[in-house]
């Protein structure tokens, strides 16, 4: 009769190790099953050897699920993984088809893969051939940038880096001219360094650039300019004026109603007919054009957001010190106001670095577009889950720490309040 | 002095100032760029007007679901890509909606394991460019498939290939009788559950409605089926040899692996968004709300379905609306794996063909103003009617 109880603190000392037992034996089964193919169930007809690790594990969940049985680790367990019925099938399932995936996983990845040498026919493994990404690196960062001249975008991300790594060390004073140099000085020095064309340097036309530096060109220059257009639009969405506001509000939904490609489309084909015959835009620039007003749009309701939460108080108070439009908001209002909306900010700036792919469409080639390129190579044929995935890693990378650095970003503000 | 004196008693024409620059500096913008347009249409021998939409298109499109051949309108051939993009978008927004609140409830779930694995599948895909991913499902994954003659098979009456998914198709006798049929159930259903409502208001009574609901949508188009006439049957897609090497199936429908591509990519990606506002909404009803729904006797199912989620709704759907507006706009990326949506065959082959950039770029992208419109109308009218009527 004591067999058949129900599990409770009475029983505690049998049920829980012929439940771990059960568990661990469900476990092992899957394990050796995915890792050695080979079946320890054999044994047994087919049908109960592939659904035993589920009866085991199920019955051994069920012998364990003991409340308050005293044993801190176990109630942790059960309150976690083991709470029901239902939450034990589930983390059965879970379980199982993790063990299940890690070893295909791990044989295209690692074991199968192969890493050295330099052309496909040293790809003999099943697994990912990473040899293609070895071999093309250099055009995957750079584009079709002269390899000669590839310091110059090294040299340009290196300055970038050194002085935003310094700014982190100096007084609050200093900080404001290295960002006074990194906003108004830097971007127009880094461009020409990478274009060229004086002091010496060679002239490299935008069609050669490419690969990821392109992708942090673009963001970082788009960056640069949707912010201070976005807030503008903000500010004339609520202004009281009516032909301003009407033209914020007719400016801000047109773009915010199409999509992207077809901006870039009406940059790449639209826009040359609007132009005096014969005069020329740099393909780069129109794009840069392009997605700039397109994410101010998106930044303009962001900001939006944040003027419309801040209380009526804020700018009685502001007037009642005389202070004219110009001087409140951007000595009261924005600051408080972009303070609010940092998360929406993070999202739009996340949202531009994630759309800088679609420049495909009018034949520029960031990593994305570099890889499709490489890919067609009729060298290099078959590539293209490598290829994806190592775009797919980088841009997770990237996207993945800003999103993390806006969260920190976000809690340490808003301690401060 | 004299300034700020004619500042304060001009506040008329203090604001006026600036808005007439405004419109002026709009206006010569405008009229500067229509200038050039009329010099640089006038040299290219071409006048705008919207004439060319009668044409004949002479170009054909890979998956339509209108009868179309290259003798059709371009008018006709804007009508094939809008309606494939709508194709795509109702696909991804159904899958999207349902992966997005398993997800979402998931990320919520007291279950450690569960919840953290819907937690890295939102951290994944969210912060992967969607285009990336097209190209991954579409170049990398589909292209894995077997080829025809080998085709996996479900039962053999459907076949998955590196050319497509081959489905039965439905072959409909008085489809109209039928089709009524289901709008008569829904119409009874509504009916039927406004009087459970006034039922259970008026006089506390319990009806319960969805297995009647239910009963009403399989009892009333069967009975179309057994006396009506309407009858279903299938045409299964069959293995067919063209040359020694070549082989395709014949009958049946075959899902293009673009669209296959495209609409996976899109629901898979949408519904990370779609999951973090459904875990926002039921995070953003007070637990007060809970205590207090358990606290009259509410059991946990009541209190999640009467309490919580009405709630919720009113938090989530907003966001959610955008985010089928956002799938529907970023159904666009069909262009680059050719996939012929209204990008692809109006603004893409159409736009070649014509050289009418102007007309062109103009219409599709007033089709999606349109449609983003009409949507956000729509979202305002529902926000008004879930808002909380306060006394």
């Amino acid at each position: 009769m004591n067999l058949i109880a129900k599990p409770s603190k009475d029983n505690i000392k049998t049920y829980v190790p012929i439940g771990l037992l059960l568990v661990s034996l469900s476990f092992l089964d899957v394990f050796v099953n995915a890792f050695f193919n080979f079946n320890l169930m054999g044994f047994l007809p087919s049908q109960l050897s592939y659904f035993l690790p589920l009866i085991l594990g199920y019955i051994g969940f069920y012998l364990i699920r003991i409340e308050f049985s005293g044993v801190r680790s176990l109630d942790i367990l059960n309150k976690n993984i083991n709470s029901n019925n239902f939450n034990a099938l589930l983390t059965l399932f879970t379980i199982f088809i993790i063990i299940k995936s890690i070893p295909p996983m791990l044989d295209w990845f690692i074991l199968e893969a192969n890493f050295v040498g330099n052309s496909k026919d040293d790809c003999t493994g099943d697994g990912a051939c990473w040899v293609f990404i070895k071999v093309w690196f250099n055009r995957f960062m750079y584009g079709l940038y002269p390899d000669a001249e590839q310091w110059r975008i090294n040299t340009a991300f290196l300055i970038l880096f050194a002085v935003v790594g310094v700014s982190f060390f100096v007084s609050e004073k200093l900080k404001k001219y290295f960002i006074l140099f990194l906003v108004f000085v830097f971007p127009f020095l880094g461009i020409k360094l990478i274009s060229g064309g004086s002091f010496g340097l060679e002239y490299v036309e935008s069609a050669a650039w490419g690969g990821l530096s392109l992708t942090f060109i673009i963001s970082a220059f788009a960056i640069l300019f949707c912010f201070p257009i976005g807030v503008i639009l903000a500010l004339g969405r609520r202004s009281s004026l009516p032909a301003i506001k009407y033209i914020s509000i007719g400016f801000i939904e047109l773009w915010r109603g199409v999509p992207l490609i077809t901006v870039l489309f009406m940059s790449a084909v639209m826009f040359p007919m609007f132009l005096p015959d014969g005069t020329f835009i740099d393909k780069l620039i129109r794009v840069l054009i392009a997605i700039t007003l397109f994410e101010a749009a998106y930044m303009a309701e962001v900001v939006r957001g944040g003027l419309q939460a801040l209380p009526k108080g804020q700018y009685e108070a502001a007037k009642s010190l005389g202070m004219g439009y110009w001087r409140m908001n951007a000595l009261i209002i924005l600051p408080q106001a972009l303070k609010l909306v940092i998360p929406g900010i993070a999202n739009t700036l996340l949202a531009l670095v994630k759309d800088t792919p679609l420049i495909f469409v009018v034949g520029l080639m960031e990593l994305a577009g570099m890889i499709g390129l490489a890919k067609t190579n009729p060298k290099w044929l078959g590539m293209a889950m490598e290829g994806y995935v190592f775009a797919g890693l980088v841009f997770w990378i990237i996207c993945y720490a800003m999103s993390r650095y806006s969260q920190n970003l976000e809690k340490k503000l808003s301690t401060e309040r | 002095m004299i300034f700020k004196k004619f500042n304060i008693e001009n506040k008329k024409a203090r604001d006026l100032i600036p808005q007439a620059i405004t419109i002026l500096a709009l206006l010569s913008v405008i009229i500067y760029f229509a200038t050039n347009a009329q010099i640089n249409m006038g040299n290219r021998g071409i006048s705008f007007g919207f004439g060319f939409l009668n044409q004949e298109a002479s170009f054909d499109i890979t998956f339509s679901m209108i009868e179309y051949d290259g003798s059709h309108s371009y008018g006709r051939a804007f009508l094939v890509g809008l309606l494939n993009t709508i194709l795509v978008s109702a696909i991804g927004i159904f899958f999207a909606t349902i992966m997005g609140v398993v997800v979402g409830i998931s990320r919520l779930s007291d279950n450690y394991l569960i919840a953290k694995v819907a937690e890295w599948y939102v951290e994944i895909f969210r912060n992967i460019p969607l285009i990336l991913q097209i190209f991954f499902w579409y170049f990398a994954a589909l292209r894995a498939l077997p080829l025809p003659e080998n085709g996996i098979s479900f039962y053999d009456i459907s076949f998955l290939t590196i050319k497509g998914w081959y489905v039965p198709k439905f072959i409909w006798t008085n489809f109209n009788i039928f089709l009524l049929s289901v709008i008569a159930a829904f119409i009874a259903i509504y009916f039927i559950n406004s009087y459970a409502t006034k039922q259970r208001e008026q006089f506390g009574k319990q009806i319960p409605t969805t297995i009647i609901s239910l009963a009403t949508l399989i009892l009333i188009p069967l009975i179309t089926f057994l006396f009506l006439g309407v009858s279903l049957s299938f045409e299964y897609p069959v293995l067919k040899q063209l040359s020694p090497t070549v082989f395709t199936y014949a009958g049946g429908v075959s899902i293009i692996p673009e669209l296959i591509a495209l609409a996976l990519a899109l629901s898979m990606y949408t519904a990370t968004f779609i999951a973090e506002n459904v875990r926002a909404g039921i995070l953003g009803v007070g637990k007060g709300q809970k205590e207090a729904a358990a606290s009259i006797g509410l059991n946990k199912n009541q209190i999640l379905k009467l309490v919580v989620m009405p709630q919720a709704l009113r938090i989530i759907i907003p966001p959610t609306t955008n985010q089928y507006l956002n799938l529907t706009k970023n159904s666009s990326l069909a262009a680059a794996i050719a996939y012929p949506d209204i990008v692809l065959v109006f603004a893409g082959t159409a736009l070649m063909q014509t050289g009418r950039a102007i007309e062109i770029i103009s219409i599709t992208m007033l089709t999606y103003l349109t449609l983003s419109i009409s949507i956000s109308i729509f979202m305002n009218w529902y926000n008004k009617k879930m808002a909380i009527k306060e006394k």
